[in-house]
């Protein structure tokens, strides 16, 4: 076959398996259909109200606390979910133990529970009156409808996509790594830190973003525990669904689109760190 | 430093995996652990660098015991099979990881770090190297960088484990005498595993022979092929045909004709005569030591190798030289020229 194209931005390659064409054409259809079609309604909307009405929009303080309250506790709770992600991972791929099986299954719980069931089952263990809520209650610490109930329940709903991006990678780490690292003298500390965590990176950061981006999008587990409260603990999808039951369609899409904005560069620069790191840490 | 295990045993579950090994490595000695797989060999050397921990028995490093210390404090250099280099780490960085993770009172400066990691990258031949990743490498280069990464911390004692076992013949070979010229140019205590009986004895100053966890034999090179302590030692260094043979007072008979072996220390009775390829050759059928059909010719290198069936117990291997050249079927004698004997068992 002789093309036009430089060789680097050839199509097809000869291969044992045929169809590249249908395939990537249902690729692409479905990518549209699916994805871009809604996304492209989403901006058409909200761009009716020309640049000026979106910039307008963002900063009422309403929305502007919804979108700080979303986003920036989306994030810690994504890196708090890593980390313990991180030791359950460990735990579940390098100890066997009596139940493993078991606990391993339960870590899919968020992912299947509905996110109502998850919300009310976190409101019941940290309401005041409840198992959890009433330990910290003495102390004057209120978890359910405050800030801190969205922690808990982004944790909650993010340490799946944590666990499962990190645990084939734990699995594959060579025993010979750290028996090397232990026979040049490095304490076991040393050698989790400098022999088996830097490979890793590249996952954990892969789970961050998954838990981030779910956290994000997180509606029934939170508006539960929330208390919903403007300004302090109501959330950007809370509040695009408040606009939308007050028949203020556009005043919703453009909330929409900032959140689509912001997630999109938050992945995107994610991204950008991951191959970073893929080069630098991964088995490149 | 010299190196001592003593009635070493470890046990796998129900399996045994070294039953009572005791050796003595001299200081400066380059040692082989030669053995088929699953003989013991690897154990060993990990119960040595500490990586296992033994049932039973001592070791002891330079008159010390070091049974009970971790591996962490053993100060062993451990090469692996298959390089086990920290793939994020680059090729620098890898060699002076024994130096920084020291605790801050015995760490070398920075300076002095940088130093050493380009003595030893000169002294593995890959200076220039500094900046690749272990993926940038060939698995030659790799293995280099594992044991310029092992020498690193200065070892009392450096241990391989199947060094070449990963790599293709030809730099295996290369790699083999790098690894002896390195030796004698450091004087490292060594101890190295191999399945390979050739590299063993091309290699060591002395070969210690496994199997099914005992140690069969130990020895130099010469000691363990001229006079070998049984026949698994002499069947694993090479190939041996098997006769059954008689010793009556001073001599050794076969068929009932005497054989030139050397009767020494044996009772009269049944004994098994194992003769190397080239301790045979090839006669007239008639008043022959032996006698078989020809089932295969081989040539290897300068010589041909016959392959004879019915003449010993198995198949009987002749070394012959290229101007021999029996047909297949055709019916042979052996003459006995040399060879081993055992007690029959």
């Amino acid at each position: 076959m002789t093309s036009v194209l430089p060789a680097h931005i050839r199509f097809r390659r000869a291969s044992v398996i045929p169809g590249f064409g249908i395939t990537f054409g249902y690729t692409l259809l479905y990518l549209s259909l699916i994805v871009l079609l809604p996304l492209a309604a989403l901006v058409v909307r909200a761009s009716s109200v020309g640049i000026d009405g979106i910039v307008a929009a963002t900063l009422e303080p309403r929305v502007l606390g919804a979108l700080k309250i979303s986003f920036g506790i989306s994030f810690i709770a994504a890196i708090v979910a890593s980390v313990f992600g991180l030791l359950v991972a460990w735990v579940l791929t390098r100890y066997h133990f009596p139940g493993r099986a078991v606990i391993d299954a339960m870590v899919d719980l968020p992912f299947a529970l509905p996110t109502a069931v998850a919300g009310i089952a976190l409101v019941a263990l940290y309401a005041p009156n409840g198992w959890i809520g009433a330990l910290f209650a003495p102390f004057g610490i209120k978890i359910a409808y405050t800030p801190l109930g969205i922690f808990v329940a982004l944790v909650f709903i993010g340490l799946p996509f944590t666990v499962r991006t990190v645990q084939p990678l734990i699995a594959d780490i060579e025993r010979e790594l750290e028996e090397a690292s232990a026979t040049l003298g490095a304490s076991r500390f040393r050698t989790l830190w400098s022999v088996l965590l830097p490979p890793l990176l590249p996952a954990i950061l892969t789970g961050f973003a998954l838990a981030f981006a779910r956290a994000v999008g997180e509606y029934g587990s939170v508006i539960f525990i929330a208390g919903n409260i403007p300004y302090v603990s109501e959330i950007a999808p809370l509040l695009i669904v408040i606009k939308l039951a007050e028949f203020d369609y556009t005043g919703a899409t453009v909330i929409a689109t900032i959140m689509l904005a912001i997630s999109f560069s938050t992945l995107l620069v994610i991204n950008l760190i991951q191959a970073w790191a893929r080069r630098r840490f991964g088995n490149a | 430093m010299e190196i001592k295990v003593a009635n070493v045993a470890k046990e796998f579950g129900e399996t045994a995996a070294l039953r009572d090994v005791s050796l003595t490595v001299r200081p400066g000695e380059l040692l082989a652990l030669l053995g088929p797989s699953g003989s013991g060999k690897t154990t060993l050397l990990r119960v040595i660098a500490g990586l296992e921990a033994p049932e039973r028995g001592l070791v002891f490093f330079g008159g010390q015991d070091a049974t009970g210390l971790p591996v962490q404090k053993r100060q062993v250099g451990f090469v692996f099979q298959h390089y086990a280099l920290f793939k994020h780490l680059n090729v620098a960085d890898n060699i002076a990881y024994g130096l920084r993770v020291r605790e801050r009172a015995r760490r070398p400066s920075k300076d002095e770090i940088a130093r050493r990691v380009s003595e030893l990258l000169e002294l593995v031949q890959l200076s220039g190297y500094e900046r690749r990743f272990p993926a940038q490498l060939s698995g030659g280069q790799r293995q280099r960088v594992a044991l310029a990464r092992a020498l690193a911390v200065e070892p009392r004692v450096l241990l391989l484990d199947e060094p070449f076992g990963a790599l293709d013949a030809k730099v295996r070979k290369d790699l083999r005498h790098w690894l002896r010229d390195i030796h004698e140019r450091t004087g490292q205590t060594t101890i190295f595993v191999t399945h390979d009986q050739d590299e063993a004895l091309e290699l060591a100053d002395r070969v210690a022979i496994l199997s099914n966890g005992r140690l069969e034999q130990i020895g130099t090179p010469d000691e363990v092929q001229d006079r070998p302590q049984s026949p698994f030692v002499l069947s694993f260094l090479g190939d041996a045909a098997r006769f059954e043979a008689r010793v009556a007072g001073d001599k050794v008979l076969i068929g009932g004709k005497p054989v030139p072996v050397d009767a020494h220390g044996h009772g009269d009775g049944e004994v098994a005569l194992y003769s190397r390829p080239w301790q045979l050759r090839l006669v007239s059928p008639v008043g022959a030591h032996a006698r078989g059909v020809v089932a295969g010719i081989r040539r290897v290198g300068g010589s041909r190798r016959i392959e004879i069936h019915g003449a010993g117990k198995d198949k009987v291997e002749v070394e012959t030289s290229l101007s021999i050249e029996p047909a297949l079927g055709e019916e042979v004698g052996l003459e006995i020229l040399g060879g081993y004997i055992f007690p029959v068992g």
